[in-house]
Parts: C-alpha cells; structure tokens; sequence
C-alpha cells in the first residue's frame, strides 16, 4: 500500500469516524443541557430569549467601540482567515469532489489559481494570528497547548496543499498524501479542541446573549 | 596456426550490411538521446556505442501477461526503433515470436542461458503467480517462479517490461488469488529495470536497450527503479489540457460541453497528477495521440496496483474506501454519547440542587 493509498484509505476513513463521533457526541452533549441555568426570573423589560440569542450571535461580530483600537486586528484578521479558510475548504474543485463523493452535493468552484491565492493569504494571516499572539503578554498568558495545536493543525493543510499545489519539496503524490493525512490530523483534533468552535460558537453566544438579556444586561 | 574465434558482426557493421548510413544512424542516436534527456553531446557517445556494440543476448520470459507488452513493442509505428531493437538484440527465446516450441523452444534458452553466462539480458513481461508453489502458470512443467529464478540466475540485468512485471499489474489486483508478484520481489540480487505501463511506451524499450548496450550501465532510475528519462515527470506536469485544470474548467462527463471543448478530465477520474510516464510528451502510434487527447483520462497505468485505486471514473480527491454507512453508525453512536453525557449531567445537577434545598431547610 502506498503513502497515497493509506492517506485516501484506511486514514481518511478513521479519522472521518473519530471526527463524526466526536462532534456529534460533544454537539448533542452541550446542546442537550439545561437550557436555563440561571433559576431567577428574567428582569422587567428583558428582550425575548429569541432576540436576545439573536443579538448575542450579531452583536459579537465586530467589536464595541471602546475595544475598537485594540481588537482591530483580531477582527480584521479573523475574518480574513476564516473566509480564506472558507474559500480553499469548499471552492477549490478537488475539494468539492470529495465532498460530493460523501455526501451527492455539489456545487461551481473557483479557478484553481485564484484559490491558490487565496490559500496564500489565509496562511499569511495564520502566521500573523500566531505572532499577534505570542507577542501579546495578555494572550500568550491565556494561551493553551490547545490554542497551538489547534493553529498547528489548522496551519499544515493549508501548507501542503498549497506545496502539492506548486508541487514543492516533494513528489505529487507524497505532498497529496502528506496533505490528506495533515486533514486526517485536524479531523481528529477537531471535536475535543478549540476548533469545535466551529460548529458551537453560534451557540455559545446565543446562550451569552440569553443570560445577558435575562439580567437586563446590555451586549 | 589456431584460428582466431570469429566475433559477432558489431551493430554498425549490421546496419551497413542492410545499406542503413552513418547520417540515418546518428539522426536515430540524436532521437534517442534527445527523448532520453541525455546531456549534451552523448548523441554522438550513444551512437559509438551503439555501433560498436555486438548483438546483446536477451532471454525474454513471459508469464502472467497478455502479450499486450509484445504487442505494442513490435506493432510500434516507429520501424526503425522496431527494427533497432532487434538488430541491437539477439532475441534468444520469446513465446510470442521465436519459431520453436516446446521442447525445442525450452532448449534455445537454456542453451543462450549457457554461452552467454552472466551476459544475457533477462527480459520478463507478466507477474509471477507464487501462490501454491506457483502452480497457477507453468511453461513446459516448470513453474514461472522456478524459471525465473533459474533464468535470472546468470543474468547480467532484468528489464520488467509492463506493469505486471513491474508491479504486479492486473494479475496483482485484489483479490490476487494467484498470489502474483513483480519480478523485483522475486529477484532480488541482480539490477532491475522497470518499464511500466499497460503497456510501456516502445521508445522507453528502446531507449533502454541501446543505453544498457552502448554505456554498458543502467540508465538513471527513481525509486520504483524506472528509468527517469521517460518517467521522470507527470503527465499532468506536461499535459496541454493542464490551463484548464489551473482554470478551473472540468469537463464533469465524456459527452458535456467541457469534453468537447477539451477541457481537463480531473472530475471525470483522470490520474494524470499522480502518474509518472512519457505518454504526454512522446504519445502513441508515432506521435499521433494519446489517451488525454482522446478525450478518455489518465488510468494511471505505469503505477503500482493502478487496477486498485478505487476506480478509473472515481476523481483522484476522493476517500477510496466506502464511509456512508460507518459514517451514519459513528453519528448514531456519538448523539447516544452525547446525549448520554447529558443526561449525567442532568441528573447531577438535580442531586446537587437537591442537597443545596436540604442543606438550606436544615440551616431553617
Ligand atoms: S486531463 Fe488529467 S493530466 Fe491533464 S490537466 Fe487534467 S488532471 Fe492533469
């Protein structure tokens, strides 16, 4: 069995599993608490749950004008890097044929230089969310071993794909692989780090947003 | 006076015999050289050696195969590399074309095999069932695993012609009842030349062999021992459809709109990123096409176990093993996770409020 083999066989197929499992367990485990934990009654005049959930998820996008100045960058970046990471994910063709050879769906890509580019720059602003990091005292402080590995893991596709891409340092067929099995990497981090914010952040503000508005608290 | 022991006519002397010139001769040398992506000036080195070469003996084995390897090498549209080959060559044994059989034919090779001891050349298309003591292809009661071995044993080099040789080919592919092996599985003490593909360019055989002939070494080999001159690069590295794939525009079936604009054949299973061979560059019958420019894509066929890679329409980006099902268990079993962990919760949460109301009515 070759390097290639093993990437778009057994691998892919484990860590599809361990990723399905683990993010359905954590999904449903979370979603499936008490929604109101706080037993006190809401406050005169608190918005509905609906709209203070609402307001929770929007609200979080971009930040309070006294934050402005310091959290710029960390808008700014993230955006670029989660629609960068959006784009290579699910408009470069090879990926939307992987994608329809697991689910049927399927959909027009981009042409594959301008991914490229794109790719280019989300792994720029990776890099950059990274020296951001280490260079604030505040953020290094609160930083996990999580927060690494999940940037590491998120790092390492978009490098490989962009190397098989240019077909750098290595065969084709070994960066593919190389590249495959760095995604097997992600997929089986995903659940259990940070990069399950993915799926829950929508979640975790709408619940703030709730807790919030019941207190009468403004966002 | 004893007398001197005549010498076989060198290949030069050869082709004068058959009125081929010295011009024609060094035109070939230069093709040769030039596909071969040999530095400059061994045009003219590989044309020496190739004239002053005597007519190496090669023993060609075929087992496991369907004379496919045979067929493109002596139907090539290309004469005078056809006949190259054989004027370079003294085909001492081949099924396919020598006029014995049977017991004579079995003769005519252990009789090369004695006269030109450690000098033949051992030329093997097809795999090697070794299953069962390798009973499953036998040639005049010996089985092609004992011939092998015996035939190889005094080999000066092998060439594995094709893929099945090669690497197994189609007799390999799953399940493999046979237990079919390449021949560098089998051989593992003499040097080895791989020259797949289903089945190999004839300029890789014939650049090959006038190499071997005229340097009296191996030609420059990757890892999967073929030569780099002809496997060197991808196909997709040289295919003209290639702007399209950087564009994006994939003809999504054989009869769309994007087949018959030429565009790239990635969505409709083409390998050609992943296949190492010269079809792009040199192409079939003469220079006319090759299979990308037939509108069907690359099999992958010079690489190991092509037959099994999930299938020829499949696109090179997709999982190869089958996911719906475990991948809807893995789904099952992580909402019952998920919602068994839940409950846990729950349940612990209730028991701690419950403590805190009795430690409260107590403190009452
Ligand atoms: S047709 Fe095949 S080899 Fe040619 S560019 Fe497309 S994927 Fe590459």
């Amino acid at each position: 069995m070759t390097l290639l083999e093993f990437a778009r066989g057994p691998a892919l197929q484990v860590a599809m599993i361990i990723f399905v499992l683990g993010a359905t367990w954590r999904f449903f485990g979370a979603l499936l608490l008490p929604w109101r934990l706080v037993p006190a009654e809401p406050r005169k005049g608190a918005p509905s749950p609906i709209a203070a959930a609402f307001k929770g998820v929007v609200v979080k996008m971009w930040p309070h004008k006294p934050f402005q100045k310091a959290g710029m960058f960390t808008f700014v970046n993230g955006y670029i890097l989660h629609f960068g990471l959006a784009i290579v994910v699910f408009l470069f063709a090879p990926h939307i044929l992987f994608i329809k050879g697991l689910t049927g769906l399927s959909w027009p890509a981009l042409p594959s230089n301008l991914v490229y580019t794109v790719g280019v720059i989300t792994m720029a602003s990776l890099v950059a969310g990274l020296v951001h990091r280490l260079r604030s005292p505040v953020l290094r402080l609160i930083s996990r071993f999580d927060d690494y590995l999940s940037w590491l893991l998120t790092l390492l596709p978009v490098l490989t794909g962009l190397l098989a891409a240019a077909h750098l340092g290595a065969r084709y067929e070994t960066l593919l692989a190389v590249h495959i099995l760095s995604i097997c990497a992600f997929l089986i981090w995903f659940p259990f780090g940070k990069l399950m914010h993915a799926f829950m952040f929508v979640f975790s503000r709408a619940m703030t947003g709730v807790r919030m508005g019941q207190r009468g608290a403004e966002l | 006076m004893p007398q001197e022991p005549k010498l076989a006519p060198t290949l030069g002397e050869l082709l004068q015999e058959r009125g081929v010139s010295r011009r024609a001769f060094l035109k070939y040398a230069s093709y040769l050289s030039a596909v071969m992506a040999l530095p400059a000036g061994s045009a003219t080195a590989l044309a020496e050696g190739l004239a002053n070469a005597r007519r190496q003996s090669v023993i060609w084995l075929s087992f496991q195969e369907c004379t496919g390897c045979t067929e493109s090498l002596t139907r090539s549209f290309s004469p005078t590399l056809e006949s190259l080959i054989f004027d370079l060559i003294s085909l001492d044994y081949h099924h396919t074309l020598q006029a014995a059989s049977g017991e004579a034919a079995e003769k005519a090779r252990e009789a090369a095999m004695a006269e030109n001891k450690g000098k033949y050349v051992v030329v093997v298309d097809g795999a090697v069932p070794t299953k069962d003591g390798g009973l499953y292809s036998t040639i005049a009661g010996v089985s092609n695993l004992d011939m092998l071995k015996a035939t190889a044993k005094d080999a000066l080099a092998v060439i594995a012609v094709g893929t099945c040789a090669a690497f197994g080919g189609i007799p390999k592919a799953r399940p493999n009842p046979t237990g079919a092996a390449a021949i560098d599985e089998i051989i593992t003490d003499k040097p080895i030349i791989n020259i797949p593909g289903c089945p190999p360019i004839p300029e890789a055989m014939a650049g090959v062999v006038s190499y071997l002939v005229s340097f009296g070494k191996l030609p420059e080999l990757d890892h999967l021992r073929r030569p780099k001159a002809f496997f060197g690069e991808t196909i997709h590295d040289r295919c003209y459809r290639r702007p399209f794939y950087e564009r994006g525009l994939f003809a999504e079936g054989f009869d769309d709109a994007g087949a018959r604009q030429g565009w790239c054949l990635y969505k409709v299973g083409c390998k050609g990123p992943v296949t190492y061979n010269a079809c792009a560059t040199l192409k079939w019958n003469g220079g006319v096409s090759f299979p990308i420019q037939s509108g069907h894509g690359c099999l992958g066929c010079s690489e190991p176990d092509f037959w099994d890679q999930g299938g020829f329409y499949r696109p090179l980006s997709t999982n190869l093993r089958e996911m719906g099902p475990a991948l809807a268990g893995a789904a099952l079993a992580g909402a019952a996770l998920g919602a068994g962990a839940a409950w846990a919760s729950r349940r612990h949460q209730e028991s701690y409020q419950r403590d805190q109301s009795a430690a409260e009515g107590d403190k009452k």
